[in-house]
């Protein structure tokens, strides 16, 4: 059927978190809806560059293998995605495969996330549901809530809207817009709306909500068409109300 | 509680929009007598100039707003790492512009007061005939018009991002909606502004 024909990918390599990056180029055999991560599968059973040198496996992170971990992001053909439902017929070729270069590299396409789990610690992105005796069942969530809220609950942190937003950089402590998302989603909860005020106070913090520039990119590169920035503008609403209570004093709870 | 970030950030928004944008559309509206000949311009200048407690309202309304608008903006416009090549959406290319068109109004600023309400504090009248002057050169007549595009896209496009920056228009049809109405006062005000700098350099107007 397609017996010879071959697909070139181009990867930026790294060896350490602070080796030069370089790139290098594979040559893999076609086969029908392989996908990038198929693809690097079969570079590292025979890593084997163009030019007929042996060289070390790339290293990449892979996990749910269906869009749902996130643990795949990197930048194919420039833009940002997860290599599992990147798939090769849909790609313009040669492939170009880079690590998302907001986060630390840890070696070729392997990237440190940590930076997002610290985000969400930071904005308190849980219910606290624990209690010394049974707290008995919350509050009722009314169905057509959930259902706006299971499309903000599908974030995977994986980052590519990190990635795509021109104010996650090393100059700017911006934590971005994924964890500010999460606040909404929380605060939108009947139980997590108890603690409306402990995350909110989180994203007012520096590096939080007011650190959006509006480029909104990140709706935009979101892989599960996350409403990020109707969450962030929401929010933005939220916080300006909050800082009048706080600053002026109020009774509403 | 609200970091310094949060602070700075709205209060930059803030200012942008209520004393920077109104005196924006206020400075425009007296330009644009010069349409109606030197004298009409020269009464509406007057007219700025007699306000009482001149200086105070300068202070507290122009000066230190533009100032912490300016610097706290460069600041800002420093820390974005502009993508707008990889990411080709509309909002992004507005966000790329913002910081542009507001790095080139810091250079444009400085230059306009220099030439126009300092020269006024040490002698010079400020009238009709000193802008004439000024825009007789053709070089500072593109310099001008591009400083009132930039201030008119810089401030259009910034009442924009202050509607999602207080949460005024929070869905997207909302900012839509506000990106067109954006739009319009972008229009209205560059043919205000630019309208004003053409009038100025009307020969027919010429040694008055």
């Amino acid at each position: 059927m397609s017996e010879g024909k071959k697909v070139r990918f181009i990867i930026t390599r790294q060896d350490g978190p602070n080796a030069a990056p370089y790139e290098e180029t594979f040559e893999v055999p076609y086969r029908q809806n392989m996908n990038v991560i198929s693809a690097l599968m079969e570079i590292r059973r025979t890593p084997v560059n163009v030019k007929g040198e042996e060289t070390a496996p790339p290293q990449w992170e892979m996990n749910c293998l269906e869009e749902v971990c996130g643990a795949c992001s990197m930048i194919i053909n420039g833009k940002p995605r997860q290599a599992c439902t990147a798939l090769v017929d849909k790609l313009e070729q040669p492939v170009r495969l880079e690590p998302m270069k907001t986060f630390p590299v840890v070696r070729d396409l392997a990237v440190d996330r940590s930076r997002m789990f610290d985000a969400l610690k930071k904005v308190k992105a849980w219910i606290p549901i624990d209690g010394t005796y049974d707290l008995g069942p919350g509050p009722r969530m009314a169905e057509t809530s959930r259902q706006w809220a299971y499309e903000l609950s599908k974030c995977m942190t994986c980052g590519v809207c990190l990635e795509a937003c021109p104010n996650v950089n090393s100059k700017s402590d911006f934590m971005g817009p994924a964890p500010l998302s999460q606040v909404r989603l929380f605060n939108a909860h009947p139980t997590g709306k108890m603690n409306k005020k402990e995350r909110l106070h989180g994203i007012m913090g520096d590096g939080g909500l007011a650190a959006c520039g509006n480029s909104q990119n990140c709706v935009q590169s979101c892989p599960k068409g996350i409403p990020l920035t109707t969450s962030i503008a929401a929010l933005n609403r939220d916080s300006a109300l909050q800082s009048f209570r706080d600053f002026f004093g109020s009774d509403h709870q | 509680m609200a970091g310094r970030d949060f602070v700075n950030r709205r209060l930059h928004s803030f200012l942008g929009v209520v004393p920077i944008g109104l005196f924006l559309i206020v400075h425009l509206t007296v330009n644009w007598f010069a349409t109606r000949g030197p004298d009409a311009f020269n009464k509406a200048s007057q007219f700025m100039e007699d306000l009482p407690y001149l200086l105070v309202l300068e202070i507290v309304l122009i000066y230190l707003p533009i100032l912490f608008h300016a610097i706290y903006g460069v600041y800002i416009a420093f820390q974005a790492k502009n993508n707008a090549n990889r990411y080709g959406y509309f909002r992004n290319w507005m966000f790329f512009l913002q910081r542009w068109s507001g790095i080139f109004l810091v250079i444009f600023i400085a230059w306009h007061v220099w030439e126009t309400r300092i020269a006024m504090a040490l002698g010079q009248a400020l009238d009709f005939g000193m802008m004439a002057d000024i825009l007789s050169n053709p070089a500072m007549l593109v310099f001008y018009i591009v400083g009132v595009l930039a201030a008119v896209f810089h401030f259009s496009n910034g009442l924009w991002s202050f509607m999602v920056t207080w949460g005024i228009t929070v869905s997207p049809r909302a900012q839509r909606i506000s990106t067109y109405a954006t739009v319009v006062v972008f229009i209205l005000l560059s043919i205000v502004g630019v309208g004003a700098l053409f009038a100025f350099t009307n020969s027919s107007y010429a040694f008055m």
